[in-house]
């Protein structure tokens, strides 16, 4: 459960400040699948990295699976998105010289995972992916919605609780978007909590929960919608 | 983050970038090389003279007359000192642990044979001679047994004179003149080479007393004492400064052990060959710039490949490692190839020169990979700190 209390993110560029989150209150629960739209420059992947944990809030309370986050150490934080978050991104970010197998395998060789566990637990999420014929392949050898399944492979081998995902489908033609959007929503029907931020209205329509953002807030929360 | 796969993530990187990862290493595998041959050359020198000094053996005292004090000047003020003499070796000879004494008198006369003549260094000295320097009799004898007080006059000939004086005839029995006087050669010396440019093979050697008459002197230039192995030297150079200062009245000689000048020899040479493999060095530090630079281009042209790392859950000091790994991964092959390198070089300078002492030392070997490794952390450990310190929201959106 992710649980964000009068959160303030003010960016200092110069003398000038950016108040890119104001005063934004949000829970979400676990399993929940949510989309957050806005416009550019509205704050959405700021919220984004800051429920990842990659990012500090100014001020204001974050609490993930009930702990509060704001006071971790680095360390901590690092644990915890290695094990607790998976992030997918619009521009896919995989390393250009690991194959596809190398690339989903990331996570846990930095968590010391031996590589017996890792082959299993890769050719596992191979096939869930469809990439199973691709596994040896470098990220330029793969169109980029294969690519975008590598890194959601990649994103979900540590059974995280949570998947952050900044505009997936962005870099993506329909088709191969849709592939990937359906991939999210069947591992959100595993029980994965899913944030999604958006662009695009269809994409956004799908979720349970829309949120919409302007300037740094919340102006509308949307409404579970009946699945 | 299992080893193992800390250098599969590193090596796959330095690979990736196999020209640019070559000519990296290759700046430190030129200093390695340098180092390698450079005190390859000091080592060999250093053996080279050490050999040259010890083929004496080690357990040599030289006693000189005059009084050294460390800063090297003779101490006059007490009147000239008293002169070593035939007779103050004599004595030494019935001291403990002394298994042989040479007096020793030096100069140079005109040696003549009936065909040939030459000019050439004449060493009186005693029958303990060839046990003291190790010194083997080719041909003949040697004058053993002869009454220090009325020596005949027999000479035994280095092995070089012997030659220039007879060819491949036998010299045993002929008569030479020697500084104008008539002498009877007896025996001829093993060659024994050179050592530091005096060539003892092209000598005459003829008994002390013998040598005093014909310079007209009445004292030794050099008493060389050879003490036995099991002895204790310290108590052998009292023991000789006690028997001296009794018979002259008072402390008026040097005593050198041979273990002494080895000592200094040795010290004074391996710091030459140290400094040489410090200048050798130089060529490391270049190699050092060449690490550091390309592991500063390669975290900037994976700054977002850093912030996905830290995404995933890397954390700082493994973002550290990686780059930091690199940098020793380039610096370690580098240091590897410069090993070939300079080993490859070395043994082909003995081939070129085989007059040229060149050894191979393990010791300088490890040593030269070692720095090269610490060289590729130092040079490393910069460009790591700067990834592992970079924000990695900041990271990710660079491109
Ligand atoms: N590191 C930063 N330094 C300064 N200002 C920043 C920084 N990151 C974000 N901002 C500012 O914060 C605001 C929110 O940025 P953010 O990236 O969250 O917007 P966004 O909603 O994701 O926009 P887009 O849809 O274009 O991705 C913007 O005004 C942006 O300029
Ligand atoms: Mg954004």
């Amino acid at each position: 459960m992710i649980q964000l209390q009068q959160i303030h993110r003010i960016f200092k560029v110069g003398d000038q400040q950016v108040h890119a989150l104001n005063d934004l209150s949000l829970t979400i629960n676990g399993g929940e699948y949510l989309s957050i739209m806005g416009p550019s420059g509205s704050g959405k992947s700021t919220l984004l990295n800051l429920i990842g944990l990659l990012d500090q809030p100014t001020s204001g309370e974050y609490t993930f699976n009930n702990q509060k986050v704001t006071t971790l150490s680095d360390d901590q934080k690092a644990v915890l998105r290695r094990d607790q978050i998976g992030f997918i991104f619009q521009f896919f970010h995989l390393v250009p010289r690991l194959t596809a197998i190398e690339n989903i395998e990331l996570p846990m060789v930095l968590a010391g995972i031996p590589s017996t566990e890792r082959r299993t637990r890769v050719s596992r999420i191979l096939d869930a992916v469809g990439l199973a014929e691709r596994a040896h392949h470098k990220p330029e050898q793969l169109s980029g919605g294969q690519q975008q399944r590598v890194a959601i492979a990649r994103a979900t081998i540590m059974q995280p609780s949570v998947l952050l995902a900044d505009e997936p489908t962005g870099n993506l033609d329909s088709a191969s978007g849709n592939d990937v959007v359906e991939i999210l929503e069947a591992l959100n029907q595993q029980g994965i909590t899913l944030i999604i931020v958006t662009h695009d209205a269809a994409l956004g329509a799908r979720a349970m929960r829309e949120i919409k953002m302007i300037d740094g807030r919340i102006i509308d929360d949307g409404h579970q919608k009946p699945r | 983050m299992l080893i193992k796969d800390l250098i599969k993530l590193t090596s796959c990187a330095v690979i990736a970038q196999r020209m640019r990862s070559f000519l990296t290493s290759l700046g430190i595998a030129i200093g390695v090389a340098a180092v390698v041959l450079l005190t390859s050359i000091g080592d060999g020198m250093q053996r080279f003279v050490m050999a040259e000094f010890t083929q004496f053996g080690t357990n040599l005292i030289a006693i000189n007359p005059g009084k050294t004090t460390t800063h090297g000047a003779s101490i006059g003020i007490y009147g000239t000192e008293r002169p070593l003499t035939i007779d103050d070796a004599a004595a030494l000879e019935k001291l403990r642990d002394v298994e042989a004494v040479v007096p020793l008198v030096q100069g140079n006369a005109e040696v003549e044979s009936t065909h040939r003549q030459r000019r050439t260094t004449v060493y009186g000295i005693s029958g303990d001679m060839p046990h003291a320097y190790r010194v083997e009799v080719a041909l003949g004898r040697y004058f053993i047994n002869e009454d220090p007080s009325t020596p005949r006059a027999v000479a035994v000939l280095g092995s070089k004179l012997r030659s220039e004086l007879f060819g491949s005839r036998n010299p045993l029995e002929q008569r030479i003149r020697i500084g104008g006087e008539r002498y009877r050669i007896i025996g001829v010396f093993a060659p024994k080479g050179q050592i530091l440019g005096v060539d003892l093979d092209d000598a005459v050697y003829i008994p002390a007393a013998r040598a005093q008459e014909m310079f007209n002197r009445d004292s030794l230039v050099e008493i060389d004492l050879l003490y036995r192995e099991t002895a204790d030297v310290d108590e052998v150079v009292a023991s000789i400064a006690r028997l001296l200062s009794a018979r002259h009245g008072r402390d008026d000689v040097t005593i050198t052990t041979q273990q002494q000048m080895l000592d200094v020899l040795g010290s004074v040479l391996a710091i030459l060959t140290f400094a040489v493999a410090a200048l050798g060095s130089i060529s490391l530090l270049v190699g050092s710039v060449g690490i550091f630079t390309i592991m500063t281009i390669a975290v900037n042209e994976r700054t977002s490949e850093i912030g996905l790392l830290r995404a995933l859950g890397g954390k700082r000091q493994q973002v550290m490692a990686i780059f930091l790994g690199e940098a020793i991964i380039l610096a370690t092959l580098g240091g590897l190839l410069g090993l070939v390198i300079g080993v490859g070089g070395a043994q082909l300078l003995t081939l070129l020169f085989p007059a040229l002492p060149v050894h191979i030392s393990w010791n300088y070997l490890i040593a030269a990979e070692t720095l090269a490794i610490v060289i590729g952390v130092i040079a490393g450990v910069w460009p790591a700190r700067r990834a592992a310190k970079l924000n990695p929201v900041d990271a990710l959106r660079s491109e």
